[in-house]
């Protein structure tokens, strides 16, 4: 178990910096997923934790030690790969004891470390076939064994889940789940899922471009994002963005529509983020959509369309059936602590 | 693809039986030939079936002194001869490309790729152009007449290396990664995890050089002045044309036979592995 520190960290290739500046403290046992579009450098930051990158400038510490200099064996982690990178010529018990063999226990120990995480996984059955032999989900418990066996301080997980069908990737995000909260141990878990990164994290860190753009609880993250890209990337549908003029308490959609925030004291041109689900049917409401399209979801119904009288593009989610047909107005509200203001220019939230 | 088409069955059917005459024949007649004795392979036409002389002839070839009139090792001198050899050029074929694919694919060191390119080039530079030199430099070695000058100067090979780097850029670079958090040094790496993987590859590749081996003639030819040295390959040819007498086909044709033994025996005991070493890609 360990607390990780990362400070003032940066990678470059070359002349490119790919990482900006990472600051971030994870506390022990607690369960960090890194989430962002493809070429964020989200791995890029998992591997230079696991000692497969090196490090451009900053410092890593795990357990209040510097790492940096270190090599992967001798940093206490384990890691899941994506592709599991399970030794195909091995059986699954020698996949899983092969590490510890090299770290010279015994043999006895060796076979009870191997046979409680199979135990914990429930892999015995396959203890003695090979990688190849198994199917998708049996190899990625395999993986996952051969992390648990080290008992490392830190579990590095780099979109373990992302070659598994989507049935099972739910099952196995659920185990993942129990199986940190139960073990205790301090965990990296990269994605670019954003459902994933919600459902797993004690806290998430937004990367975007090499930046961190946000790092905090997912609710935190739902109610109050950083940024415009945070607002868009967490949340399904995302959420409708559109230019507007503020002033004290009351926004000016592009439309001449007047919605009110909560945000007093402020005027100038903010951009505007309304979230799909918080807009309510209401025929009195301020904000008007022309519905093109209608998609039935069961338990809800997304209706897509454009600000009336302009051609911003707007989504709304309302609970139920709705039978609405293309070409048709309606009419929403929405709750002035709900409508979000970032500025025009930094995309940055404007505090409330 | 599952066509019934009579004519075109028997056409494929013809080439084939075709096909497997134009080989079959000659190893036949040679079979033939080394079980009747001296006097009938003298007479025409060839016999076509087989005598009853086979144990005499083998008898006589593998532990006599060859053809009468010459003094010739016995050929189970020649095939022990032809078998160190072929096992030497091809383990140390194998052993020092694996090592040299080994440090192109995963270390970084200064000139790499220059290094890979002069391995590369040595392609063009098979033992029969440089064949001069080569004979200048292990006679200065003092290594004539040896099992080394046999097979040191055929051992470098750059088609091996070259294969051996592209198995190793088909490895994962996870694998790698993941020896690495378990705590495995690069030697580690190379025994546990990169030598199981390969095994398919090194066991085709150990049947090709291995009949490469075996079938050496110029070189042995070149470097082996004693007779307790001589090759069998080597021998058969020096058998045609030794002494006055006519070719004493019985005993010439049992070597050819013998010859051919080692080599079908590598081919058909390593099929398997043969055939999943040139096919298999998945990692």
């Amino acid at each position: 178990m360990a607390d990780i520190k990362l400070t003032d960290l940066t990678k470059s290739y070359g002349p490119t910096e790919v990482l900006h500046h990472i600051e971030g403290d994870i506390n022990d046992g607690e369960f960090i997923v890194i989430v962002g579009p493809s070429g964020c450098g989200k791995s890029t930051l998992l591997r230079m934790v696991a000692g497969l990158e090196t490090v451009s400038s900053g410092e890593i510490q795990i357990g209040g030690k510097r790492v940096n200099e270190l090599e992967p064996s001798a940093r206490d982690i384990a890691m899941v790969f994506q592709n599991y990178a399970l030794y195909p010529h091995m059986s699954v018990r020698e996949n899983m004891a092969y590490g510890l063999k090299i770290r010279k226990l015994s043999k006895a120990e060796i076979n009870r470390r191997v046979e409680e995480a199979a135990d914990i996984l429930e892999i015995r059955e396959y203890l003695d076939r090979k990688p190849r032999q198994l199917s998708g989900g049996q190899r990625q418990r395999v993986a996952m064994g051969r992390a648990i066996v080290r008992d490392p301080q830190v579990f590095l997980f780099d979109e373990p889940l992302s070659n598994l069908d989507a049935k099972l990737r739910v099952q196995m995000r659920l185990e993942i789940r129990k199986l940190q909260q139960r073990l205790g141990v301090t965990s990296i878990y990269v994605t670019h899922d954003q459902v994933e990164a919600m459902t797993l994290g004690d806290r998430l860190m937004v990367l975007n471009g090499g930046y961190v753009e946000q790092f905090g609880t997912p609710i935190e993250l739902y109610d109050r994002p950083a940024s415009v890209f945070v607002a868009g990337f967490i949340g399904s549908p995302a959420m409708n963005f559109v230019p507007a003029t503020s002033d004290n308490g009351v926004a000016t959609l592009p439309n001449d529509a007047q919605v009110s925030t909560s945000l007093g004291g402020h005027s100038g041109s903010v951009l505007i983020g309304l979230r799909p689900e918080h807009l309510i049917p209401d025929d009195a409401g301020a904000i008007s959509i022309d519905v093109e399209m209608v998609e039935q979801l069961g338990a809800n119904t997304l209706l897509h369309g454009t600000l009336s009288g302009t051609d911003h593009a707007m989504v709304a989610s309302v609970a139920g059936h709705v039978t609405a047909d293309g070409d048709s107005q309606h009419r929403f509200r929405i709750a002035p602590d709900l409508v979000h203001l970032f500025d025009l220019q930094t995309e940055k939230r404007l505090a409330i | 693809m599952v066509e019934n088409r009579p004519l075109a069955n028997f056409i494929t059917h013809l080439v084939l039986v075709l096909g497997v005459i134009a080989i079959a024949l000659p190893i036949w007649i040679t079979f033939v030939a080394a079980t009747h004795d001296e006097i009938r392979m003298a007479q025409a036409p060839l016999p076509l079936w087989p005598g009853n002389q086979l144990w005499i002839n083998l008898k006589q070839t593998l532990f006599g002194t060859g053809l009468s009139g010459t003094e010739t090792a016995p050929v189970w001198l020649m095939l022990f001869n032809s078998l160190s050899m072929a096992l030497m050029i091809s383990l140390g074929k194998i052993a020092i490309s694996l090592l040299s694919a080994f440090a192109i694919v995963y270390f970084k060191f200064p000139f790499r790729m220059t290094c890979f390119w002069m391995i590369f080039i040595t392609l063009m530079l098979p033992v029969e152009v440089r064949i001069l030199p080569t004979f200048e430099v292990v006679a200065n070695l003092g290594m004539l007449n040896s099992y080394w000058g046999l097979s040191i100067p055929l051992i470098a090979s750059a088609t091996a290396t070259f294969m051996f780097r592209q198995v190793f850029l088909t490895v994962p670079d996870e694998m790698l990664e993941s020896a690495r958090i378990d705590g495995a040094g690069p030697m580690r790496f190379f025994w546990d995890i990169l030598l199981p993987l390969s095994r398919t590859n090194i066991a085709a590749l150990f049947v090709i050089l291995f009949i490469f081996g075996w079938n050496q003639y110029l070189w042995p030819l070149l470097i082996t002045t004693d007779t307790s040295m001589t090759t069998i390959v080597m021998s058969i040819k020096q058998m045609l044309e030794a002494a006055e007498q006519s070719p004493q086909w019985n005993i010439i044709m049992t070597t050819a036979l013998l010859a051919m033994i080692p080599p079908i025996f590598v081919v058909i005991s390593m099929q398997k592995l043969f055939v999943q070493g040139l096919t298999e890609t998945d990692k």
